[in-house]
């Protein structure tokens, strides 16, 4: 069924009752052309754009939980394509490109609201940085604006630009980046999907993998064996967990990373906006809450929760920015599991093993990476061969020093 | 009861309540205990725990936060309930508590009735009556209706004919099993109607005014007959009680549903805490008492502390018939209208979470999404067990197999100001540093620069001039005649022991064990994936002590940088390290001049040029005060740096000021530096490298041992490190001469309207020079080094192209000849 304005009308006519299943849940088939680990926003991606784009429809994504409970649930949205390197811009600005028209070709409503990210600066280098960054964005056909104070000062007017210990300078504005509702990703992917003939089944945890001569098998998972021609894992914090089934050590650790929100409060801010001189981002989703977020935990785990001290420094880092904020109510804070690699950037390629690839290493930037992510990785597990805009991302570059390291600190992934 | 056990035996307590006053659910009620109204009992109690010394009473005060390890976090409300509080006072505060052993008791929240209009005002929960009328003596209303599916309700009956209010009957969904306190209520002439429901709520702008009841069918799924009305204009309700599980949940522990009491139990602790009481799911009050000494017992006997008897006051025994469970209430039969509302902040109906189960939104965080069920600022306190019910109905399953959604923190909304605390504002968000010199830079005007966390003098305006125009004057005197800037700064690290320079060979990429004592050395460090990380000029002090200087912004992530490797890899080192960047004050004069502005200070030092060649250190006294003077240079011109103690500092600064005034010195700050530095082509880290250069992109090959290992070293020779064709350090220098590319600008090979544009590198610095004349830059270009002589075109953002010629990166004084002179 196809959601349209005339298709409410028509639903409301009968109280509602016959609206069907945003998506099925089939019982698993034995076995698939194509078998998806993670039902995330990019392994549901993937799954889309495997039917729509490359006629493969024998798919399965599974998910051991519910679909869009791990990151894409958990993020605070912020979608961009504010990238500096070239292995980098060209893949996020075609994922922004997609976002632009993924309303359209899911028909559903994601919320993509463009509503502009602002990136402050507060020193001379740091503006300098910014102008080599936009002037790469521009040079890349994507959207860029240096803003100076005085038009900071029109539409931030709640930053505090004089007295900060750290006074604002200025920002960059990608003026095409904003938000989109997560859930609802997931949620769209999911039903496209799905009416493409894609299996999505959940509570369907992954276990083992079976590997014959080299290339795989098949999975078991906790509702029995599956069989797969080919196996993608989009599973962001647990992708060394699942390639370690498959005998694979991957370049990158898992970390914590928190993000919260606020009560619900009349419009104050009504783009991303982030600090320079510290770690902060925020938006507000149209029910009202601030939403937002700041550095790592900074120490390897899975658990899906953070601790105090990094929230204090997020608050504070807050409080310089928007001094306004003292008072505003926090009313939750999560955490996510980061697949943190050793240059900040992903992984989406082939590994050693004959059938299996790999899409993860999303680090905290994956979110706005997700219809681009499942295009290229779509491509990448029809063709057997990356599509030009993930080459720069194969596994195997870290040890040909191919590194692609946006911030410049160095193979420490807690620092990216 | 389980604080005044702990207090007793001897235990530190502390009890922390999120209410005004201790008592909890005790202060809405009538009951007695101990012989006494509660309220007195409690009073009783606080007077006795706060006579112990160990024993801390935190009222206002939520635990907010149950983390890893038995962390809590509290926060304190100080001034939110006095109308005029001491100005200094802090409104609010975290106590951040490491508890070895913690106890909840935390309570239970009743729970809404999910029926056809709750949502009017009026409609209130049975135990907010009951708070209202027996703790603040005001009465919600005039008469009043009970509507419920258990006992509990039932004493709102007698608190409200206490007040006189008039009690126009109970509706209760049970049939069977006229419960005792029925009975009661029918004694005191209230009319109870068993089996019966609400089927509609009819109000006003003020509230209710008349309730429709109903006669339930057995299963409780429909109405089969309309029994009439009944005119009030407070309609309590209660559906039964949630044990506030919510810290339980935080600490790890997983709810487990109780099918009898249709809630959510505690499950397995996972930290050192246990529940008691109502949020352990005890209901009744005498047992709860009895419950929460055994707690405290458990809880000291788990720490070594042996739990002293504490009796524990008689309350009035009274057995309650079990409730009945019915989550969602049918309506009207005839005329199902309205909404039945199962989150009050959010709106969201029972309608809506069983549209959410038939649209597939199944898994009950996906109808949370969905709904918004849960997203209000209780997160769900009043209505997520009922959510959770009417979807579990919704699919045909139990409760206990929808299970919860995650509980986290904060239990109830906690500030930014709470949290942040004091590190606000321009002072204490992040410390300023300031040198011992700051305050001479104010007086003249100085304009600053934040590095880090240091302020650092950016240039000196005089009258009439701009940045340009000082910059410029600033260099020139420095290339002419002397000038002076207070390096201090700089990160330093006093480095010690048997192996220091064996810890210097393998950090640096260069030998240091030929480095003889009073002689310095320039090096740089790499990440283990070869790329520059910062640099500096190590001296050596004497046999086993070296001095490291590092960047200024990279000081600290150095000296961390050392430890790690010291600590975690090379523990057989006998090396240690000091911070002694705020020890020294650090002042550099620069200049052909400076020798004899020098001379014209120290006393025991020979700066001839024989005795202290470039690059080496003395130790004497300048202006009279013990100093060590490095010959180091970062300008190409001769230059000392004089180190003195940082109390000193400002003293031999306003010395050197004076004494150099017949050579005209002048003070320049860290712009004049950057240019000067530029001009003889001196990589800033950090600005000419961005984590992604190695020493050969930079030209720096001599520095680059190529016998002994290092840090990085490795990585240069991978295949894409080692490439040719990688981003090489050059300079450039415009057509236009006067034209300064603007730092940032990325490079191209040739216009071109289409996009992308290949780029083939970008400018790192970029200054007009006065020495020279015409404007310099350094750039990062594809193959640099092979394409000197070509050109390059930097597009700019309003659309112009400047055209350069890439060239080497000294445009002055290549052969070092002033700086060694
Ligand atoms: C707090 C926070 C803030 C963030 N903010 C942003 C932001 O503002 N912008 C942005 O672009 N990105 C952001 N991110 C990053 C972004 O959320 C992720 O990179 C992205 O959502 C990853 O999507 P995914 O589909 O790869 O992974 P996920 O959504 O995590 O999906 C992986 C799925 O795999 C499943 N799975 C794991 N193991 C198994 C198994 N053995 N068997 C079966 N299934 C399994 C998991 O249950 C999960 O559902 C943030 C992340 C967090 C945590």
């Amino acid at each position: 069924m196809k959601h349209s304005a005339l298709q409410i009308f028509r639903q409301a006519w009968s109280s509602h009752r016959k609206w069907p299943r945003t998506w099925s849940s089939p019982e698993p088939k034995p076995a698939y052309d194509v078998v998806i680990v993670g039902g995330g926003g990019h392994g549901l991606a993937t799954a889309f754009y495997l039917a729509s784009e490359h006629g493969i429809r024998n798919v399965a994504v599974l998910e051991k939980g519910w679909i869009g409970g791990g990151n894409t649930g958990r993020n605070t949205t912020i979608v961009r394509s504010n990238y500096l390197l070239d292995g980098n811009e060209p893949f996020y600005e075609w994922s922004l490109k997609l976002w632009e028209g993924l309303e359209q070709s899911l028909n559903y409503n994601v919320m993509m609201s463009q509503r502009g990210v602002i990136n402050l600066f507060h020193s001379d280098s740091q503006r300098d940085g910014f102008i080599r960054r936009g002037n790469a964005m521009l040079m890349h056909g994507a959207d860029a604006k240096l803003m100076d104070r005085d038009e900071l000062e029109k539409v931030l007017p709640y930053l505090d630009f004089d007295n900060a210990r750290f006074p604002v300078l200025g920002g960059l504005c990608q003026p095409r980046g904003g938000t989109a509702r997560h859930d609802a990703v997931a949620w769209g992917f999911a039903r496209a999907a799905d009416q493409l003939g894609v299996d999505i089944i959940q509570n369907c945890e992954v276990t083992g993998m079976r590997i014959k001569d080299g290339a795989i098998d098949g999975l078991d998972t906790t509702r029995g064996f599956i069989g797969a021609g080919k196996v993608g894992l989009a599973v962001a914090g647990n992708s060394s967990r699942l390639a370690s089934m498959a005998g694979l050590r991957l370049p990158l650790e898992s970390h914590v990373l928190q993000a919260f929100v606020s009560e619900s409060i009349k419009p104050l801010v009504d783009t991303v906006v982030t600090f320079g001189a510290g770690h902060f981002y925020v938006s507000q989703s149209d029910k009202g809450g601030l939403v937002f977020g700041g550095d790592l935990d900074g120490y390897n785990s899975y658990a899906q929760r953070g601790n105090l001290p990094t929230a204090e420094h997020i608050m504070e880092s807050g409080m310089a920015m928007m001094p306004c904020l003292g008072r505003v109510r926090v009313v939750r804070h999560w955490g996510g599991v980061m697949d943190m690699t050793m240059d900040g950037s992903p992984i989406i390629g082939l590994t050693p093993v004959t059938g299996l690839y790999l899409n993860g290493g999303w680090c905290y930037g994956g979110f706005k990476a997700t219809p681009g992510s499942g295009w290229v990785f779509a491509y990448t597990l029809a063709r057997g061969e990356p599509h030009r805009l993930n080459a720069a991302y194969r596994l195997d570059r870290f040890s040909a020093g191919r590194i692609i390291d946006e911030k410049g600190v160095g193979p420490q992934p807690n620092l990216h | 009861m389980a604080a005044l056990t702990a207090a007793r035996s001897g235990a530190r307590v502390i009890v922390a309540d999120e209410q005004s006053e201790f008592g909890g659910g005790l202060l809405g009620t009538g009951i007695e205990v101990g012989g006494m109204v509660a309220r007195k009992w409690v009073q009783k109690m606080v007077e006795a725990l706060a006579k112990w010394p160990e024993v801390m009473m935190l009222s206002r005060s939520t635990v907010t936060g149950y983390h890893d390890h038995n962390f809590l976090v509290i926060n304190e409300r100080r001034t939110h309930h006095l109308s005029n509080p001491a100005s200094l006072m802090s409104r609010e505060r975290m106590w951040r508590v490491r508890a070895k052993q913690v106890v909840l008791a935390t309570g239970a929240i009743e729970r809404p009735l999910v029926f056809t209009d709750n949502d009017r005002p009026g409609v209130m929960l049975a135990s907010a009556v009951s708070v209202y009328m027996k703790r603040y003596a005001a009465v919600p209303g005039r008469s009043l209706v009970v509507f419920t599916n258990n006992d509990s309700a039932y004493r709102v009956v007698h608190d409200a004919i206490d007040a006189g209010v008039v009690v126009k009957g109970v509706v209760d969904l049970r049939d069977d099993g006229v419960s005792a306190a029925a009975d009661a209520a029918r004694c005191a002439g209230v009319p109870v109607y068993l089996g019966h429901a609400v089927t509609a709520v009819k109000s006003n702008f003020r509230g209710v005014k008349r309730i429709n009841i109903g006669r339930l069918s057995a299963d409780g799924r429909s109405v089969v007959a309309h029994k009439g009305a009944i005119e009030c204009d407070v309609l309590a309700m209660s559906g039964g009680w949630n044990p506030t599980v919510h810290l339980h949940a935080q600490s790890g522990g997983r709810p487990v549903f109780d099918e009898t009491n249709a809630c959510f139990f505690p499950g397995v602790s996972v930290q050192a805490e246990r529940s008691t009481g109502a949020c352990a799911g005890e209901f009744d009050l005498s047992l709860c008492l009895v419950r929460a000494v055994e707690a405290a017992s458990e809880a000291l006997r788990q720490v070594g502390i042996d739990p002293v008897t504490v009796d524990t006051p008689g309350t009035a025994q009274h057995s309650e018939a079990p409730l009945r469970a019915l989550w969602s209430i049918p309506g009207d039969p005839v005329m199902p209208r309205g909404k039945k509302f199962v989150d009050y902040q959010n709106d969201t109906t029972e309608a809506d979470i069983r549209l959410a189960a038939r649209e597939g939104y199944r898994s009950i965080e996906h109808v949370k999404r969905y709904t918004a069920l849960g997203f209000g600022t209780d997160q769900g306190k009043l209505g997520n067990v009922n959510g959770m019910a009417i979807l579990a109905d919704a699919l045909g399953q139990s409760p206990g197999a929808i299970g919860t959604t995650t509980y986290r923190p904060n239990y109830t909304p906690v500030t930014f100001g709470a949290i942040a605390g004091r590190a606000v504002g321009e002072v204490l968000f992040d410390p300023i540093r300031r040198t011992p010199m700051h305050e001479w830079h104010v007086e003249k005007g100085a304009a600053f620069e934040d590095v880090g966390q240091w302020k650092r003098p950016w240039y000196y305006p005089l009258p009439g001039e701009d940045r340009e125009k000082a910059v410029s004057r600033e260099c020139l005197a420095t290339r002419q005649s002397v000038g002076i800037l207070d390096a201090s700064t700089l990160g330093k690290i006093e480095i010690t022991g048997r192996d220091a320079a064996e810890l210097l060979d393998r950090i640096y990429t260069n030998a240091w064990k030929s480095l003889s004592v009073g002689r310095c050395r320039y090096g740089l460090m790499l990440g283990e994936d070869g790329m520059v990380m910062d640099d500096g000029v190590t001296s050596r002090l004497s046999e086993h002590r070296y001095l490291m200087t590092t960047t200024t912004g990279g000081a600290a992530h150095v000296l961390n940088w050392l430890e790690r490797w010291l600590q975690t890899e090379w523990p057989e080192l006998e090396v240690f390290l000091t911070s002694v960047t705020d020890r020294w004050s650090v002042t550099s004069i620069a200049g052909p001049k400076s020798r004899e502005l020098l001379e014209s200070l120290s006393e025991g030092i020979d700066l001839s040029p024989e005795t202290l060649p470039f690059m080496s250190f003395c130790e004497g006294h300048v202006a009279g005060i013990a100093a060590r003077v490095f010959r180091i240079s970062f300008s190409g011109e001769v230059a000392y740096e004089i180190n003195v103690s940082a109390d000193q500092g400002l003293s031999l600064w306003r010395t050197v000021m004076e004494a150099g005034k017949p050579f005209g010195i002048t003070p320049y700050g860290t712009d004049a530096m950057h240019v000067l530095r530029a001009e003889k082509g001196y990589v800033i880290v950090g600005q000419d490298t961005d984590g992604s250069v190695t020493p050969i992109d930079l030209g720096m090959d001599w520095i680059v041992s190529k016998k002994k290992d290092f840090i990085g070293k490795r990585s240069l020779s991978r295949a894409d490190t080692a490439r040719a064709n990688r981003k090489q350090l050059v300079g450039l220098k415009t057509e236009n001469s006067t034209v300064v590319l603007p730092e940032g600008a990325q490079l191209v090979n040739g216009f071109s309207s289409s996009r992308p544009v290949p780029m083939v590198g970008h400018v790192t610095s970029s200054y007009f020079s006065a020495t020279l004349g015409y404007s310099i830059a350094l750039a990062l270009i594809k193959g640099g080094r092979a394409r000197l002589g070509g050109t390059v075109y930097a597009p700019l953002l309003d659309g112009q192209l400047i055209k350069a010629t890439i060239t080497e990166p000294v445009f002055y004084d290549s052969d070092n000849v002033r700086q060694r002179d």
